[in-house]
């Protein structure tokens, strides 16, 4: 029993993580219909800057919001750079740039930085908390805190704000949201901004627990993609929602059948869904109409 | 009514634009002053929706200029052109599939509604003055066009002539200076159509311009103070419809195809 609960709470920690990712999935996608992989980068460069910036001196709550804004920063150049001049391409030549940018900035990260796998001090101690004979570090609360924190306020922000609307009417219809005085170019960037800022902002939380180094990106954005495939790409409870199953799935294998198979768990997940549920757990039904 | 250049609102200077050597519009000039009511018309393929989509900002033209109440906006994007009081509607319709009709009507006041986005996030009384005011405004131009009972609706559940309608509340939620339709009346009943007659008449009276692409040439012969017409991509003509009906080259080219497009609505 308790050894199930130590599994549990490793999947929620693990799929608070994929959970984020999984958002930041979501908000590109709901404003652009790209599915953007190098989202894995943004949560690759979260940890690194923030250890970069606590290695050279800075406080660590300052390091990561440094690292936060700068990825934030690094979403909107991608943007600009890589995806708007290719507008009106076909979506499927976009998420190819969307890899390009991915092995960019891996490329960029290596050189900038190193080759080593780093971490930085966790936020409230390394002393774990006893619950029910299994135990839950306090840098896995931040996580789950984090991930929870971050799709309220979204969800604030979809629901609450003008701007936000304006963003699901972008992603409704993006010629009728332009006509309606809605700036499409601006809305993009801001998808970008946040995406990146939710990546970094996943990378900055996870780093105490599971380290990071110049390629860890692609393995956050596969397990991301599954998460947000299977509650149904470009719905936000379903991103939160397939990121946490993915985790607990992952820890469950991980658990009772063998840690070698813990990453093919994500994976048989997303083959699973396109074969048999390709809408995902929270999809909206294609109904448009000519 | 006397037609003056200097009082334009619109005008079309030697628009032109081609695909792929194709010369779709050639050439075409014109002006809409506020208050008119002016149509374009001509054949199947004449050019009259490329016209269109170079007035409002979704095509390029290859040369010549748009001007609005004497500013250049040529080819500017059109969430700009709606900033300056340009509103459209499109043949093919646009519009938010999964929204409900009055949300799909409130997105006509984005611009009136826009404020700071901290009070929005906070729920501040002024965030929550502006949301009122569109769904009050969004209400009332659903009872003008008569959707006001479908308001809760989702707007893909809609009829044709009932999205075409909500078209045209959402464009007049803009408070436009000049409103292009573009196939107002298209898969709409005779009753409806008498209907859309009457709410054109109205908004123009309103000192509204109006520039409008229509197959119904009872409409168009009824309702329009200007006509210009298109074949081939080119005005062949422009006048007032008792001299355009009259005109040899207008008749011609509409007998010169094989039905004169009497798509009676």
């Amino acid at each position: 029993m308790s050894e199930l609960l130590q599994f549990l709470f490793s999947g929620v920690t693990v799929g608070a993580v994929y959970a984020l990712v999984a958002l930041g999935f979501t908000i590109i996608y709901n404003a652009s219909d790209v599915v953007n992989f190098a989202q894995g980068e943004f949560v690759m460069l979260g940890g690194m800057i923030t250890w970069f910036a606590h290695a050279a001196g800075l406080p660590l709550p300052l390091a990561a919001l440094i690292a936060i804004a700068a990825t934030a920063a690094l979403g909107v150049a991608m943007n600009k750079l890589a995806i708007e001049p290719a507008r009106g391409a076909p979506v499927v030549s976009l998420i190819i740039i969307t890899i390009g940018a991915s092995i960019f900035i891996q490329g960029a990260a290596q050189l900038v930085f190193d080759k080593q796998i780093h971490s930085f001090p966790a936020f409230s101690g390394d002393d774990p908390i006893r619950i029910g004979g299994a135990t839950i570090l306090p840098q896995s609360l931040w996580v789950i805190g984090g991930a929870l924190a971050t799709f309220v306020g979204l969800w604030v922000f979809f629901t609450r704000t003008l701007l936000g609307r304006a963003v699901l009417a972008t992603s409704n219809n993006r010629l009728a949201a332009q006509l309606v005085g809605i700036n499409t170019n601006f809305v993009m960037t801001l998808s970008f901004a946040l995406s990146a800022g939710i990546g970094a902002l996943a990378g900055v939380l996870a780093t105490p627990i599971t380290l990071t180094s110049y390629g860890v990106g692609i393995g956050f954005a596969l397990k991301g993609f599954a998460g947000a495939m299977l509650g149904g790409m470009g719905n936000p409870k379903g991103a939160l929602v397939g990121g946490f199953a993915i985790g607990l799935i992952e820890a469950m294998t991980a658990g009772y059948l063998s840690s070698q198979y813990k990453d093919a768990a994500a994976f048989i997940m997303i083959l699973l869904v396109l074969f048999f549920m390709p809408q995902g757990l929270f999809g909206r039904k294609s109904t448009d109409r000519v | 009514m006397t037609r003056d250049s200097n009082r334009a609102l619109l005008s079309v200077e030697g628009l032109g634009i081609s695909f792929g050597g194709l010369k779709a519009v050639h050439d075409v000039s014109f002006t809409v002053q506020p208050g008119e009511i002016v149509s374009v018309i001509g054949p199947n393929g004449a050019g009259k929706t490329t016209l269109f989509n170079m007035i409002s900002g979704i095509y390029q033209p290859g040369l010549g200029k748009v001007r609005l109440a004497g500013e250049d906006v040529t080819g500017i994007e059109p969430h700009l052109l709606a900033q300056r009081g340009m509103s459209r509607t499109f043949q093919n319709l646009q519009i938010f599939q999964s929204m409900t009709v009055l949300e799909n009507a409130v997105t006509g006041y984005h611009l009136a509604e826009r404020g700071p986005v901290l009070a929005d996030l906070l729920g501040l009384a002024s965030s929550r003055r502006r949301a009122r005011a569109s769904d009050e405004g969004a209400r009332k131009l659903l009872a003008r066009v008569g959707l006001e009972r479908a308001a809760e609706r989702e707007a893909g559940n809609l009829s044709y002539g009932s999205l075409k309608r909500l078209e045209i509340a959402r464009a007049l939620a803009l408070n436009p200076k000049i409103l292009l339709l573009d196939e107002p009346a298209a898969g709409c009943n005779a009753v409806e159509t008498e209907e859309i007659d009457l709410l054109i008449a109205e908004v123009a009276a309103s000192g509204v311009a109006i520039l409008l692409v229509e197959h119904d040439m009872k409409m168009v012969m009824r309702i329009s103070s200007h006509i210009v017409v298109l074949d081939h991509g080119e005005k062949i003509a422009e006048g007032e419809p008792a001299t355009v009906s009259q005109n040899p080259a207008v008749i011609a080219a509409y007998l010169g195809a094989e039905e004169p497009e009497a798509v009676t609505c």
